[in-house]
């Protein structure tokens, strides 16, 4: 069967500006080759910067932000696509080769109805008529198992949610009936609850259309369940390329070992957990609207220990953060802190108060003044709670960064000149220069790649044990809960539903949502969606 | 802050502004004449011994250039610099606060920004006294609703970042939040706004003067000199232009300078806290 897609030693770069350096050229994609038949999906795996989507975009001989491809060959049914012209690409784009992105509420024009933006690309390359088109988009929108397929296309992207807008957008990709289908990150931004019915959606609408597709992803569990064949990147460099059995069951390097075994450094629960450092009690809050956010929540977290908050976006964990920090009052219920009331509201909490909690935020890019200094970051809490100034605070500041493994020539850096892991890095000395008792985690790792994630996470335990820190971690993600808790509690729609230690919560018998989001997390195994897919069928068929 | 970074844009525009301090500094050393000294005929065609030649009561038109840079500058400057901090330490309190105190000031800049300004400034000057501090202090009062406006805009924009949020539940005040957090931020369209309102309040003064409630003469000063001039222009004598280029040479310049303040405060990576 001759080759769809073929790339040849493809080559990619761009011009960087480093601060306070002359432009550089930097390569971003290296030598990198792979063939792709039709009906088969391709898996690229890498971290942040591994030239993934880079890659994936040379498929519609598209360089982004300034990226140009300067060698080798990207060959679409044997013609050299890079070698057309304007208008030779323009009939490629949106005809043969569709492009679906990570951020669907971004992609979609918010002031046009879904449905006419879905066949808009079919109609204007003429490949069929409007009507054509229409009937075929609501042929994909019944595929992707979208609601009310005949209505859906009369929405606004607003009036949708963020799983089903990204099936409209596959739709969108679907509907000229490309030969290939670049996937960038489709699920990324999803919850585990609805990860799972999109990536059940764009797999059953690859088999019924027999599209070949790119899948890109940072998650090698995810790209496992969809792809025929995986290839690693690292550094624009390939790593291993190979099936998905071989790269999942008998990974060759060790790289690839790394990302296969990411997370399973587990962590015991402590046996004794009754030392309560925080106790909240018949907690509820709501918005200044009236909506109500927090329900007769109660839970408490041992000193020195982790509790680990789940549940999906909309559950009200972040909230919750929001209540016992004082940003928000609760409008029932107390909280008590090392045996103490708090004062609900943040501005007449005592200042020692708000030295004990401290808060590390899920974006660092947004928790740091992007124009000061890690000096200043890091600094302010030892002058605003110590008093500490000049050569003293200078020297605490490199203590904290010592403490982070980052050295004394970060001193000077903005935010923007640091990694993403680094930025987290900063934020946890801040939090930790004020030598709190309680620090809360709100989602700290999920704008990370796995393995710098790991990195986090294991600085995080060692921290608490150097310092008797207590954590209330607030995850979507249950293999970090399995990881690093000691007691977990589970939240849907402003309700606690589960609480408690670990090895309680985690094991049966269920409580339905508990159990539907255990089964939801995608797991480094073949087979697994098939496998998900026949017992939630037949749950829901029990119903 | 290396010197050969500065764009050759920003080194004219700093000239420029440094030329205008130095006449206004240094202009009884400088002119040729003095301020209010007639030398000859009315509107004498420039020559070289009056190189822009004699105003429409014979005094020398470069002399008083000189002079009125003085009274301009220090004037435009001062209400200008006024104004904003006026502006953005009201708007900055408003976005940070929220609540009552937002609704207060801002309904009160709406209530100031109802009545047209010349209009609000020609009453105000005539039932106030006369002098140079009062012209300031109506000048910048005025302009600074603008400001309010636009600081109000930007300073809400970076007052729910995390960041700032992260520095409220550290217990900071309201002081810190507003200058150490916001305030650099927020840097950017403040400036690009600095130099234009700078360029209206060198406007403005000389509107004012042209209606006999600004500068008052014999002072020179730029815009006054255009108005005395102006009737110059129906018999082909170039007077009037003189005095207006150099207010719109001095308006370009400070532009110049701001667009390169401009550029290195918006790249966030070029923030480096040495400029």
């Amino acid at each position: 069967m001759p080759d769809l897609l073929s790339v040849r030693n493809l080559k990619i770069e761009a011009t960087s500006y480093p601060p306070g350096e002359a432009p550089k050229r930097v390569t971003i994609v290296d030598g990198v080759s792979f063939d792709l038949q039709k009906g088969r999906v391709l898996g690229l795996i890498g971290e942040s910067g591994a030239g993934k989507s880079t890659i994936g975009l040379s498929a519609l001989a598209y360089g982004r932000g300034g990226a140009e491809i300067t060698g080798g060959e990207v060959r679409l049914d044997g013609d050299n696509i890079l070698a057309l012209g304007r208008n030779g690409i323009r009939q490629i784009r949106g005809a043969r080769v569709c492009y679906v992105a990570q951020s669907a509420a971004a992609a979609f024009n918010p002031a046009h109805r879904l449905g006419d933006q879905v066949i808009e690309a079919s109609v204007k390359h003429g490949l069929m008529s409007k009507q054509e088109a229409k009937k075929r988009a609501l042929y994909l929108f019944q595929v992707l198992g979208l609601p009310h397929p005949e209505s859906f296309g009369e929405r606004f992207p607003h009036q949708v949610s963020g799983g089903q807008l990204q099936r409209a957008m596959t739709a969108m990709a679907l509907c000229s009936n490309p030969e290939l289908i670049v996937f960038d990150e489709p699920t990324t931004a999803l919850d585990v609850t609805t990860q799972i019915d999109v990536l059940a959606a764009i797999k059953h609408a690859i088999e019924a259309t027999h599209t070949a597709a790119l899948y890109i992803t940072h998650d090698l569990a995810v790209v496992a369940q969809i792809s025929d064949d995986i290839m690693v990147l690292r550094h624009g460099k390939t790593v291993e390329y190979g099936s998905v059995q071989q790269i999942i069951e008998a990974p060759r390097e060790d790289y690839t070992r790394a990302l296969v075994n990411v997370r399973q450094t587990l962590r015991d629960e402590a046996v004794d957990q009754s030392d309560t450092l925080l106790k909240i009690e018949n907690v509820s809050a709501e918005y200044s609207n009236g909506f109500k956010v927090l329900n007769d929540v109660s839970l408490h977290v041992p000193k020195g220990q982790t509790l680990a908050i789940v549940g999906e976006s909309g559950s009200g964990k972040s909230t919750l953060a929001r209540v016992v920090t004082g940003l928000l009052s609760p409008t029932a219920g107390t909280i008590s802190f090392a045996g103490k009331s708090l004062t609900p509201d943040v501005r007449h909490r005592p200042r020692d108060d708000l030295r004990r909690i401290q808060l590390i935020y899920q974006m660092a890019d947004t928790a740091m003044n992007p124009r000061q200094t890690v000096r200043d970051i890091i600094g302010r809490p030892l002058t605003f709670y110590y008093g500490l100034r000049g050569a003293a605070k200078t020297d605490r500041v490199k203590e904290l960064l010592d403490q982070i493994e980052m050295g004394n020539g970060f001193l000077n850096r903005y935010p923007a000149e640091l990694s993403g892991g680094q930025k987290q890095r900063v934020a946890i000395a801040r939090a930790l220069a004020a030598k709190p008792e309680l620090i809360l985690c709100d989602e700290p790792t999920s704008a990370l790649d796995p393995l710098v994630a790991e990195g986090i996470l294991k600085l995080l335990l060692r921290l608490q044990e150097e310092e008797q820190l207590s954590y209330i971690f607030i995850t979507h993600d249950i293999a970090i809960v399995r990881a690093i808790a000691d007691s977990v509690a589970v939240m849907h729609r402003g309700r606690l539903v589960r609480f408690g230690p670990k090895s309680k919560a985690l094991s049966p018998p269920f409580d339905d949502y508990t159990d539907l989001l255990l089964k939801s997390v995608p797991e480094m195994e073949i087979g697994w969606l098939e496998r998900v897919l026949t017992t939630r069928k037949m749950a829901s068929a029990g119903n | 802050m290396r010197l050969r970074d500065i764009p050759i844009t920003a080194w004219i525009g700093m000239i420029g502004i440094a030329i205008a301090f130095i006449f206004a500094l240094f202009a009884p050393l400088i002119a040729p004449y003095g301020e209010t000294e007639v030398v000859g005929s009315v509107w004498q065609i420039p020559d070289a011994q009056y190189i822009f030649g004699l105003d429409n009561l014979g005094r020398d038109i470069l002399s008083r250039l000189i002079y009125g840079a003085r009274t301009t500058l220090f004037v435009a400057l001062a209400a200008t610099i006024i104004s904003f901090s006026l502006g953005v330490i009201l708007s900055f309190t408003a976005a940070v606060s929220r609540g009552l105190i937002d609704m207060v000031f801002s309904r009160f800049n709406d209530l100031m920004m109802s009545i047209p300004t010349l209009i609000f400034a020609l009453v105000v000057l005539a039932v106030l006294p006369q002098n140079i501090i009062v012209l300031i202090l109506v000048m910048a009062i005025l302009d600074s609703t603008r400001v309010y406006r636009l600081g109000r805009a930007v300073a809400l924009d970076v007052a729910v970042m995390e960041f700032v949020e992260a520095a409220k539940l550290r217990g900071e005040g309201k002081l810190w939040i507003i200058f150490r957090e916001i305030l650099p931020n927020t840097l950017t369209p403040l400036l690009a706004e600095f130099g234009l309102r700078f360029a209206f309040s060198i406007l403005f003064l000389s509107t004012l003067s042209f209606l006999g409630l600004g500068i008052q003469p014999p002072s020179a000063d730029w815009g006054g000199m255009v108005k005395d001039n102006k009737d110059g222009i129906i018999f082909g004598i170039s007077a009037a232009l003189v005095p207006g280029s150099a207010i719109a040479i001095l308006a370009v310049c400070v532009n110049l300078v701001v667009d390169w303040l401009l550029k290195r405060t918006s790249s966030l990576k070029g923030g480096r806290g040495d400029a």
